[in-house]
C-alpha cells in the first residue's frame, strides 16, 4: 500500500500535463480532471482506512533512506485531511463545470486547478520541511493564477496584495528553513524532532515562533489575516469555495504538525497561541458583522473559526487537539458548502449584497434549505457537527481551566449565530430591495443550473454525514490526537521503519 | 523542428533586416542547439541538465526573435507551444510515476552503461527522461512567452481575430 502514498500528488500532475496538451478540447480536459480527482478520492479513502487500521504508512522517494531521501508519510492526521480535501476539490470542480464561467472560458483553469490539488495533497503527505515549502509554493503559484483568472481590475488589485503577502511569507519560510538546517543539519521532520531537544531553549523558541508566523500568514491568524478577507472574495465563485475551505486549513495543518512534532513541550507556544486564538476569533467575527456582502462576510468568518482550531491546539491536551482535528474536518466541509451556496445566491439574484437581495426563501426555497444546514452547523447549534466540535473544544478548555478563552469562544459562538441570522433575515426573508435583483430572481436567468445545485447538495449532504457520524469521527480525532502527542512513534516509523 | 536555413520566414518588418545578424544566426542557431543537447546529456554528472538545456534553446529562440520577430519564433516548431509544455510536464511526471509500476519507490532510478562507436563509454540513467521533460517544459514556456508578449502587431485593431497561432497562444493569457 505504500505505493499508493505518492499517488495523490503524481496523478493530478499527470492530469495537469494532459490538460495542457488538450487545451483546445474543454470536454477532454474535464474528463481528465474529474478522473484525476476521483482517483485522489479513492486513493485517499483507501489510505485512510489502512492507516487507521495498521498505523502510519511511510515511503521514501527514490528509495533513499530517511534523512537523505524525501520522506512521504501518511499518519492519521494527514489521511483524514487527504480524504476531506480530495472530496472538496472534486465536488467544487463539478460545481465550476456546472457554473460554466471561468472554467469554460479559460484553458488554464483545469490544469492549474489540478496543480493546486497536487500542492494541497503534497503538503499533507510530506515528511520533510523543505518539501512542505515546495508543496506550499506549488499550491500558491496555482492560487495566484486562479485568483486573478479573468483579470478584472479589482481581482488584479487584491491579487497583488495576495501575491506580495504570500511571497513575504515564503521568504520567511525559506529563511527559517535555512536557519533550522544550519542549527540541526536536517530538514527531515522526523530527524528534526530528534534534534530540536539538543538546541538551546532560546533557539528552539525562536524557530517555533518563526514557523508559527509563517504558517499563521497562510492560515489567517491574527494579526496576519488582513489579506484574506480582501483577496478571497474577488476570486471566481467556485475558486473562493476551495480557497476558503482548504487553503487556510493547510496552514492550520502545518501549525498543528510543526508544533506537535518538531518541538518539545517547552518550545510549544501554548499561551501565545491561546492569546492569538482568542484575538483571531473576536476580530474575525466582528469583521464579519460589519460587512455588507456575503462573500466578504464569510471570508472574515473563516478567520474567526481558524481561532477555534488554534485554541484546541494551544491547550496541548488530548481533548484539545482532538477537538481541533474534528473542528478542522468539520470546518473544511461546512465552509466549502457555505461558499458554494453563496455562489448559488449570486447566480439566482445577481448580487451578494445583503442590502439588495431578499426573499429567496420564496423564490428559490432549495437554496434556502441548502444554506440553512451548513449555517446552523457553523453557528454551533445542536445536533450539527459544529456543535460537536465546539462542545469538544469548550470541554477541553474547561478541563485545562483556561476560563478566559472558553468565555471568548462562547461569546464568539453567539456572535456567529448573529452573523448567520443576519444573513438569513436579509437574504432569505424579506423583500428584494433592488428592482434589478427582483427581476433576475423572477426571470429564467435566475434559475440555477442543476449541476451547481447538485454539487452543492452533495457537499451539504457530506456536512450532514459529519453530524450523523460525529461519534466515530470524534473517536478517530482522539486517536489522531493521541498520535500527535506521542511524536516518538512518528519518528520511529519514518527513521527506522516501525517500532 | 524545421531547418532554420530553409524555412526562414518572410516577414514584413518596419525596420530593415540586418544582414550580419541574420547570417550569423544561421550558423549560431544550430550550434546552440547542439550545445543545448550536450548540456542535457552532461547534466547527470557535470554542470548542465534539462533546465539549462531548455534555457539554451530559449536563448537560441531569442536570437531568432531578434532577427525575425515573433513570427520567426513561431515557425521554429511545428507543434503548438502548449502541446510541447504539456508533453514535457507529462514526461517528467511519468518518470516519477513509472517506478511505482515496477513496485519500486516513486522517483526510483536505474542506469545502464554501454560503449558506442563515436561516443565511447556512455552511461544513461533513468533520470534522463525527466531532464528531457524539464527541457521541453522550458522550451514550451519560452515559446509561449514569445507568442504572448513578443508581438506588437496584435495590439493594433483588426489583429484580434485572425485565428493565427499567435492568437491561439494568447488564449492562455487573454481570453
Amino acid at each position: 500500500m505504500n505505493a499508493l502514498i505518492p499517488l495523490p500528488v503524481i496523478v493530478p500532475l499527470l492530469g495537469a500535463a494532459l490538460c495542457v496538451v488538450a487545451a483546445r478540447a474543454r470536454m477532454v480536459q474535464r474528463v481528465i480532471s474529474l478522473a484525476a480527482l476521483t482517483s485522489n478520492v479513492v486513493v485517499s479513502i483507501i489510505l485512510f482506512i489502512r492507516v487507521d487500521d495498521d498505523g502510519m504508512a511511510v515511503t521514501q522517494a527514490g528509495g533513499w533512506k530517511a534523512p537523505l531521501g524525501i520522506t512521504l508519510a501518511v499518519d492519521r492526521l494527514a489521511a483524514v485531511m487527504l480524504v476531506v480535501s480530495s472530496l472538496m476539490l472534486l465536488w467544487v470542480l463539478v460545481y465550476a463545470i456546472g457554473q460554466g464561467a471561468e472554467e469554460s472560458r479559460f484553458a488554464a483553469f483545469n490544469p492549474v486547478y489540478l496543480v493546486l490539488a497536487a500542492g494541497v495533497s503534497a503538503s499533507f503527505i510530506t515528511g520533510d520541511l523543505f518539501n512542505l515549502f515546495v508543496a506550499f509554493e506549488m499550491m500558491l503559484v496555482a492560487s495566484y493564477v486562479l485568483l486573478t483568472l479573468g483579470g478584472r481590475p479589482g481581482q488584479v488589485r487584491s491579487g497583488m496584495s495576495y501575491v506580495v503577502i504570500s511571497l513575504i511569507a515564503s521568504t520567511f519560510f525559506i529563511t527559517a528553513l535555512a536557519l533550522i538546517y544550519a542549527a540541526t543539519g536536517t530538514v527531515n521532520m522526523a530527524e528534526l524532532a530528534e534534534r530540536t531537544p539538543e538546541l538551546s531553549s532560546g533557539v528552539r523558541t525562536g524557530f517555533s515562533l518563526l514557523l508559527i508566523a509563517v504558517f499563521g500568514v497562510k492560515a489567517g491568524l491574527f494579526p496576519l489575516f488582513f489579506w484574506l478577507p480582501d483577496s478571497y472574495p474577488t476570486a471566481p465563485g467556485a475558486i473562493t469555495a476551495v480557497f476558503a475551505g482548504l487553503l487556510t486549513k493547510v496552514g492550520v495543518y502545518a501549525i498543528i504538525r510543526s508544533q506537535t512534532l518538531l518541538f518539545p513541550p517547552d518550545a510549544q507556544q501554548g499561551t501565545l497561541l491561546l492569546v492569538v486564538a482568542g484575538l483571531t476569533m473576536v476580530v474575525g467575527v466582528l469583521g464579519a458583522i460589519a460587512q455588507d456582502d456575503l462573500r466578504r462576510m464569510l471570508s472574515f468568518h473563516i478567520v474567526s473559526h481558524i481561532g477555534y482550531m488554534i485554541f484546541g491546539l494551544a491547550l496541548f491536551t488530548l481533548a484539545g487537539i482532538a477537538g481541533a482535528v474534528f473542528y478542522v474536518v468539520h470546518h473544511i466541509v461546512v465552509k466549502t458548502a457555505l461558499f458554494l451556496v453563496v455562489g448559488l445566491v449570486e447566480w439566482h439574484a445577481g448580487s451578494d449584497r445583503l442590502s439588495r437581495v431578499g426573499g429567496i426563501v420564496r423564490s428559490a426555497p432549495m437554496i434556502a434549505v441548502l444554506f440553512a444546514f451548513p449555517a446552523l452547523s457553523i453557528a454551533g447549534l445542536p445536533p450539527f457537527s459544529g456543535f460537536v466540535g465546539k462542545f469538544a473544544l469548550v470541554g477541553a478548555g474547561i478541563e485545562s481551566s483556561e476560563w478566559v478563552i472558553v468565555a471568548v469562544s462562547l461569546l464568539v459562538s453567539l456572535l456567529t449565530i448573529y452573523v448567520m441570522v443576519r444573513i438569513w433575515s436579509n437574504v432569505f426573508w424579506g423583500e428584494a430591495e433592488d428592482a434589478q435583483v427582483e427581476a433576475r430572481m423572477e426571470s429564467e436567468a435566475g434559475r440555477v443550473p442543476w449541476v451547481m445545485s447538485a454539487a452543492t447538495s452533495v457537499v451539504v449532504a457530506m456536512s450532514l454525514l459529519l453530524m450523523v457520524f460525529a461519534g466515530p469521527l470524534y473517536s478517530f480525532a482522539e486517536r489522531t490526537a493521541a498520535d500527535l502527542l506521542k511524536p516518538e512513534q512518528y519518528v520511529e516509523t519514518v527513521l527506522r521503519g516501525g517500532s | 523542428m524545421t531547418d532554420s536555413t530553409r524555412d526562414e520566414p518572410d516577414v514584413q518588418r518596419a525596420d530593415p533586416r540586418m544582414l550580419i545578424l541574420d547570417t550569423s544566426i544561421k550558423v549560431l542557431f544550430p550550434s546552440i542547439l547542439v550545445l543545448a543537447v550536450y548540456f542535457l546529456f552532461a547534466g547527470h554528472n557535470r554542470p548542465g541538465g534539462g533546465f539549462v538545456g531548455g534555457l539554451m534553446v530559449g536563448a537560441a529562440l531569442a536570437l531568432r526573435y531578434v532577427s525575425g520577430g515573433a513570427e520567426a519564433v513561431r515557425t521554429t516548431f511545428r507543434l503548438p507551444a502548449h502541446v510541447l509544455l504539456g508533453t514535457g510536464l507529462f514526461i517528467a511526471a511519468a518518470t516519477a510515476f513509472v517506478p511505482l509500476l515496477f513496485g519500486e519507490s516513486i522517483l526510483e532510478h536505474g542506469d545502464i552503461e554501454f560503449d558506442l562507436p563515436v561516443f565511447h563509454h556512455v552511461k544513461v540513467t533513468s533520470a534522463l527522461p525527466f531532464d528531457v521533460g524539464v527541457a521541453i517544459v522550458v522550451i514550451g514556456l519560452i515559446l509561449m512567452a514569445f507568442a504572448a508578449f513578443g508581438d506588437e502587431r496584435s495590439d493594433q485593431p483588426g489583429a484580434e481575430d485572425d485565428g493565427s497561432d499567435n492568437q491561439r497562444a494568447k488564449l492562455w493569457v487573454r481570453r
